[in-house]
């Protein structure tokens, strides 16, 4: 039997999974990135799963975020 | 109940399929992309899972309590460095792919020609 | 062909493949009734067998260390291909790294954003050097300690300074740095097979207590060479996407 937890996390995460897909291009979308890296990261915790949580905080939740950011503003630096 | 990580599974690769297909900028496509292959971890965590098990670290709990799977737990890791290092790339095709065609919207990239 | 036809194709066929993904995932033994053999006899056996406690990073690093080498290997060529990408192509033209700032009333950063990425940079490097030198005793190990060690030089430049940045982590030593993490696991590897051993196999003394930090042989030093080569390879990506973003101009 799933503990109520587990649940919890995995229909946030679904929820997480449309929110990005359904923002559009931008820093919106890469902040709900962000946060959805956290969110599956938390389930990875719930999952007894410590080190994978660590290393999906970390390129999730940081070093995709930043790299994502640096395209954004090389493209928008050339469209002015 | 029991199936139901596996539902969610399926759920995130279905929406992130349909963020790529329908995409219109390459670096929305790229992060659609990333969605997909988080539903890979999901997957691989829901697999190896045993109910009532914990981490499966040592160091402070005796050494033959109920453990929940290791090896694909380290599969999963694996599978999150590839990730980054694969989004890194694409990131760096993506500005190149602006700069030669000053479009970033793919389905007008499909008909440039070179 | 429209995107309306498109978006109608992809929902018809997409139902068709998340059912049948969905009726293969059925015949799984269910959540929470793993069965496999593999995982129980791994468990069984790493404490005793490699005086690690964290039994996840003695797989990474021992029991399926091949798997590994290939992991940091796609790492490394991403870092280069990302270089190779982004070359300064012929019609632009890179503008030297000098302060053209000094002389014009440039808005400073805000003492916010200053303070609290300047706070951070000494506990980040510390926490990143804990987790690439622990892999053996807790949930940590060499990957996850280099991305943040990578970070702390990523908060140096957010509080403001790019030229900073640029000179605390010139391009030269970050490539010898992450040729040396590469080359180190390698080498590891090469040096059991000098002593007539299997490639990569566990050949330094294994320590007396389980756990502790300078127990399990090679996987902590295998650790540690991953997490400077994850570093490197961190800070040359994030370098290579911040000068296209502000030194890399169009025209001759």
């Amino acid at each position: 039997m799933m503990e109520a937890l587990q649940i919890t996390l995995l229909v946030l995460v679904a929820a997480g999974a449309t929110a990005v897909v359904l923002i559009r291009a931008g820093i919106r979308q890469v902040l709900m990135l962000s946060i959805y890296g956290v969110l599956l990261a938390v389930l990875f915790l719930a999952f007894q799963a410590p080190d994978v949580t660590l290393s999906e905080l970390v390129v999730g939740a940081v070093a995709l975020p930043i790299i994502l950011l640096l395209t954004l503003a090389k493209v928008r630096k050339r469209e002015q | 109940m029991q199936v139901f990580p596996f539902v969610v599974v399926a759920w995130i690769l279905g929406v992130g399929l349909y963020g790529v297909v329908t995409s219109r900028h390459l670096v929305h496509q790229i992060v659609c992309l990333i969605v997909v292959q988080s539903s890979t971890y999901v997957l691989l965590l829901g697999v190896g899972y045993v109910t009532g098990a914990v981490a499966p670290y040592f160091f402070d709990v005796p050494n033959h309590t109920p453990a929940v799977d290791p090896v694909v737990q380290a599969c999963a890791l694996t599978d999150v460095v590839v990730e980054a290092a694969v989004t890194a790339m694409l990131l760096a095709f993506a500005i190149q792919a602006y700069k030669r065609f000053g479009t970033l919207d793919p389905q007008e990239l499909a008909d440039l020609k070179g | 062909m429209t995107p309306r036809q498109r978006r109608w194709i992809f929902l018809v066929a997409g139902a068709g493949l998340v059912a049948f993904y969905l009726w293969g995932l059925s015949g799984l033994p269910g959540f929470g009734n793993y069965p496999g053999p593999y995982g129980f006899a791994i468990l069984r056996v790493a404490v005793a067998q490699t005086n690690a406690t964290g039994v996840v990073s003695a797989i990474n690093f021992e029991y399926r260390g091949f798997d590994t080498v290939g992991e940091e290997f796609i790492l490394f060529v991403a870092a280069a291909g990302v270089a190779t990408v982004l070359r300064r192509l012929r019609g632009e033209r890179e503008r030297p790294a000098v302060d053209e700032a000094a002389g014009r009333g440039v808005p400073p950063t805000s003492s916010a954003v200053r303070m609290v990425a300047l706070l951070f940079t000494g506990p980040v490097v510390l926490a990143g050097w804990w987790l690439a030198s622990h892999a053996q005793t807790n949930p940590s190990g060499g990957f996850q300690g280099g991305i943040l060690l990578a970070t702390a030089f990523i908060l140096i430049y957010l509080s403001g300074e790019f030229l900073v940045f640029k000179r605390l982590s010139p391009a030269d030593l970050t490539d010898v740095v992450e040729a040396v993490g590469a080359g180190g696991f390698v080498v590891i590897g090469l040096s059991a097979i000098a002593m007539g051993l299997p490639y990569l196999k566990n050949f330094l003394p294994l320590g007396q207590v389980p756990g502790a930090v300078s127990s399990s042989g090679t996987i902590a030093l295998i650790s540690f060479f991953v997490g400077i080569e994850v570093a490197a390879a961190f800070i040359l990506i994030v370098a290579e996407l911040l000068d296209q973003t502000l030194l890399i101009r169009r025209g001759g």
